[in-house]
């Protein structure tokens, strides 16, 4: 008896002492990890003088903020805050909304074609998007003409929002509709019993018993299509329209010489993405999990 | 007891009024109809654009090429070997070293080992920046006057080049791209991680089984779904690898990819539908990995 527990001790602190050295290695990655963006956020503390007169790794002479105030004021970065808000609320509202109906209706009525449904917007989340390039680029134009406005969809917020859009409700579909198979079907049953419209049903029953996998999808998504400048390069021509990822990618060209103001830009740019997964961790990793991990 | 019950079902179906079958026709509708038009049909239209020569302006100048664009690639584009080479080394990079040091990390992580909250959230900050951002970032680093110039002793003035530099920058592009797919790989299975009952890794290490034995006879096997999504992603994310390079290189072929060469042939010069064509090559090879994702995912749907 007192063998075992003696092993047993001997045991746990050998296992103790190799986690400890597990951390620590795993310590020295993370710190490998985190340091890029660390130096970035160094380099935009300094002016670029300091760095050009006494090297990359000189002892600061000078930490301040200017490069931020300059980034805003020079790169116009409000301006591009801006854009981005105009594509990515509209986009991620109707993502959620949109999918939210095909998922209800696929998970609270039976037709023939739900499983059919559900393959095809979840195969289409999965499509290279490349494929689709030229056609949705052609399309815009023409639609455009046909409405006598060429710019309806073509360097037009509403045309990137539709392609955002159509490309991110299958996930949304995929999501919210493996979640509603969790929700008990005698909900359902006791709403259409007492007379329940469809719209009722959805709306005044479902869409509030949706909001965890809502709220972790709204995150999610907020984030990639805020991350997005693909689109914006392919159907937006004017700059000025551009959100602020694309919009940083411009400003790359036009001020590499002054890396230091390119250093507040990007972490300016980047400091919203990064506040949001801290701040809704939870959010983010369950919308992970519910896309990834059901079955 | 049973026919009730059939008749229950049948009579709540019968029992939907007109407006009723109208709204789940516009609930079904619009949707569907938004994504065939901006998705599925613009696949199919560059499918067939693909057996085709057009310069992407007027319709009425299209014409049939049959496979020309695609002997034109096989035989006749050396520079697309080039690309399938990367493409290869892309997901031999991700699958025996990016993808299993993900999954490493976050087994280690749900152990709940020192510091494994900050870990966790260090590992993931790469993921969630934008490919614009991540350029510049290590354009920081690598550039003249950034941090790893600065500490092979090389100033602004005598700086080499690491993104032209042929025998290095396969291993410089692959270690960026990692950056960003190992944190994506661990908190996918730190997800599914939480799902495995730990009493089975407790009973596992009373018998006496070691961290890797327990790892890979107990926690692997029981993380088959998950594990299945992590080989379709990341086959799928090499496949399609595009964004990272093009931030480096622009639709230059310094260093191709497939999906590169798609973009060189729809946005550089002239448009041209060899790009269609690489596109559905892309398609194809994406197809096989999709297949298997979809089976996985709707197993008890579809029997």
């Amino acid at each position: 008896m007192s063998t075992t527990i003696v092993q047993n001790k001997e045991y746990r602190n050998k296992q103790k002492r190799k986690d400890n050295f597990i951390s620590a290695f795993i310590g020295f990655f993370a710190f490998v990890w985190i340091f890029p963006i660390l130096w970035t956020v160094w380099t935009s503390l300094r002016p670029y003088n300091d760095i050009i007169s006494y090297g990359v790794f000189s002892w600061p002479r000078h930490l301040n903020l200017n490069n931020y105030f300059h980034a805003f004021q020079v790169m116009g970065l409000t301006h591009y805050f801006l854009n981005t808000l105009y594509v990515t609320v509209p986009a991620v509202v109707l993502t959620l909304f949109l999918g939210s109906l095909i998922a209800f209706v696929v998970s609270r009525y039976s037709f023939r074609f739900n499983l059919s449904l559900l393959l095809l917007f979840t195969a289409g989340n999965m499509l290279p998007i490349v494929l689709t390039y030229i056609p949705v680029f052609w399309l815009y134009i023409k639609i455009g003409d046909l409405f006598g406005n060429r710019s309806l969809l073509y360097n037009n917020y509403l045309g990137i929002v539709l392609v955002h859009v159509a490309f991110q409700v299958g996930f949304a579909t995929f999501v919210l509709s493996s979640y509603m198979k969790t929700v008990p079907k005698e909900i359902s049953e006791s709403a259409i019993i007492d007379g329940c419209s469809v719209f009722r049903h959805y709306w005044n029953v479902m869409l509030p018993l949706l909001r965890p996998p809502l709220a972790a999808l709204g995150v999610l998504m907020s984030c990639w299509i805020y991350n997005d400048f693909f689109w914006a390069l392919i159907l937006m021509s004017q700059d000025s329209k551009r959100p602020v990822t694309s919009a940083l990618r411009q400003l790359q060209g036009q001020y590499v010489t002054d890396f230091n103001l390119l250093a507040a830009g990007a972490s300016i740019v980047a400091a919203p993405t990064i506040i949001l997964f801290l701040v809704l961790r939870k959010q983010f990793v369950s919308g992970l999990t519910l896309g990834s991990t059901k079955g | 007891m049973k026919t009730a019950a059939v008749n229950k079902k049948v009579r709540s179906r019968r029992s939907l009024s007109r407006n009723d079958r109208l709204t789940l026709a516009a609930f079904i509708g619009i949707p569907t109809l938004m994504q065939i038009i901006f998705l599925w049909l613009p696949a199919l239209i560059t499918i067939v654009l693909s057996f085709t020569y057009w310069n992407g302006i007027n319709v009425s100048d299209i014409k049939w090429a049959g496979l020309a664009n695609y002997k034109n690639i096989f035989f006749g584009t050396p520079v697309f070997y080039d690309a399938l080479k990367n493409n290869i080394i892309w997901l031999l990079w991700f699958t025996f070293l990016a993808t299993p040091l993900g999954i490493l990390l976050a087994y280690q992580i749900d152990r709940k080992i020192k510091g494994h909250k900050i870990y966790e959230t260090i590992f993931y900050i790469p993921v969630v920046l934008s490919l614009a951002i991540i350029g510049i970032i290590w354009n920081f680093m690598l550039q003249p006057g950034g941090f790893v110039q600065g500490v092979m002793g090389r100033d602004i003035g005598n700086a080499v080049s690491i993104w032209g530099n042929y025998s290095i920058n396969t291993y410089v592009i692959m270690g960026v791209a990692s950056w960003r797919h190992i944190g994506y790989i661990m908190l996918l299975y730190l997800a599914g991680l939480k799902s495995v009952d730990p009493s089975l890794r407790e009973a596992s290490a009373i018998d006496g089984a070691t961290e890797w034995q327990t790892f890979r006879k107990i926690v692997l096997p029981t993380m088959r779904p998950v594990n299945i999504i992590i080989v379709v992603i990341t086959i799928i994310e090499s496949l399609r690898a595009f964004d990272l390079v093009y931030i480096i290189y622009g639709t230059s072929t310094a260093w191709p990819l497939l999906n590169i060469l798609v973009f060189q042939n729809f946005a550089g010069q002239g448009i041209s539908m060899k790009g269609a064509a690489y596109a559905v090559i892309l398609l194809v090879l994406c197809i096989g990995p999709i297949l298997l994702y979809l089976r996985n995912v709707f197993k008890e749907d579809l029997k």
